[in-house]
């Protein structure tokens, strides 16, 4: 493969109507209609998607390996966040 | 084709000579059954030129493109094997599909010229992609209405796969010529090359009145028009030349075919007459 310039983007693909967008991978392309492209033939070609979304790597904010304490760890010790006090109704599709 | 890589159809519709050069006349006659002489054109299209894009697989200038142009090369070795399978019903003599592609020599094959053009650069392989897929969506769209049961559900599954072939070939062709000079010099040269074998695709000849009976009607000064504009379109946008009509070549219909078929099919062929009838 020759050398590339061109810019990433991140792909997100929806499995079915109503489902979430799901991050599939990523790949380069020179515009916004390309991407699409490029995505609909890398990472749909076996019915996996019935949308996608592309968005230019850049314009995605991450955090750092560095906020993981400060963001995370203080979640660990409260239970009382998590909904596991209640018994899910019998016909209730747990996910 | 294998079996697995061949569950696309697709159909067009085809013809002969018309236009704005005269024609020389046909060296044998055409076959008995005018459908089965017209699948042949569809297949034959679709299964040459899918070969040839197969030929790129591994050689893409990106990876993103490299799937792109194997994903092409499987829709249309679909396509023709669909089409080539129907022919080979109609026809009656026991040859399946993968007889036809496999076991014809290339006096026998309808492609149209354009086909069977080189790849060459990247630039080439888009225009001839372009050129090619604006007219088969367009005749794919048509056949998709005809009130032939076989060949209108072949095309309407194709018509799917074309319509998302020519966004992709004519997104190409618009950031070629719009691109940098050297990539707006180098397909304006392969557009130039490449038109003298533009006029085959609209041709009318003696096959379309008996197509007629079969319920499949080809208006090809009315797909003409159509091809006309969105050519004209996509050129505009990519700020290229449409090259003057001049004489334009033809034969492929006719089984008069330029150097570049018969090494293809010596290609193409080689493993399946090699070993006749092996599974894979």
């Amino acid at each position: 493969m020759s050398e590339t310039s061109w810019p990433l983007w991140e792909v997100f693909t929806q499995g079915n109507q109503g489902e979430p967008f799901e991050h599939a991978g990523s790949l380069h392309a020179t515009d916004a209609e390309h991407a699409l492209q490029n995505a609909r033939d890398v990472y749909t070609r076996r019915g996996e998607a019935v949308n996608l979304w592309v968005v230019p790597s850049a314009a995605i904010v991450a955090s750092a390996p560095g906020d993981a304490g400060p963001f995370f760890d203080p979640g660990n010790d409260k239970p009382y966040r998590h909904p596991q006090f209640y018994k899910v109704p019998r016909g209730v599709r747990v996910f | 084709m294998t079996k697995h890589e061949a569950d696309e159809g697709g159909i067009a519709a085809d013809d002969a000579s018309a236009g704005t050069t005269p024609v020389a006349g046909p060296r044998r006659a055409p076959p008995e059954d005018p459908l089965v002489g017209f699948l042949l054109r569809l297949g034959d299209d679709r299964l040459v030129l899918g070969h040839q894009l197969s030929d790129l697989t591994g050689h893409g200038p990106i990876i993103e493109e490299d799937i792109a142009t194997a994903n092409l090369a499987l829709d249309l070795i679909g396509q023709a094997s669909s089409f080539l399978r129907l022919a080979g019903e109609l026809e009656a003599k026991g040859r399946d599909e993968d007889a036809l592609a496999y076991f014809r020599d290339g006096v026998r094959f309808r492609n149209c010229l354009l086909v069977e053009q080189p790849n060459g650069d990247f630039g080439d392989t888009m225009a001839r992609q372009f050129l090619f897929d604006a007219y088969s969506v367009l005749l794919l769209d048509a056949l998709a209405s005809s009130s032939h049961v076989g060949v209108a559900a072949i095309a309407a599954k194709a018509l799917k796969e074309d319509r998302y072939h020519v966004r992709h070939s004519s997104e190409w062709v618009v950031r070629l010529g719009d691109g940098t000079e050297e990539s707006h010099r180098r397909v304006q040269a392969s557009l130039d090359r490449l038109w003298r074998f533009t006029g085959e695709l609209f041709e009318i000849d003696e096959m379309d009145a008996g197509l007629a009976s079969r319920g499949i009607r080809v208006d090809h000064a009315a797909l003409k028009s159509r091809w006309d504009q969105m050519v004209n379109e996509v050129l505009a946008r990519a700020t290229l030349t449409r090259p003057a009509d001049g004489v334009m070549q033809r034969g492929g219909r006719l089984g008069r075919h330029t150097e570049h078929l018969g090494h293809l099919l010596a290609t193409m062929q080689s493993v399946a007459r090699a070993h006749p009838g092996a599974k894979w």
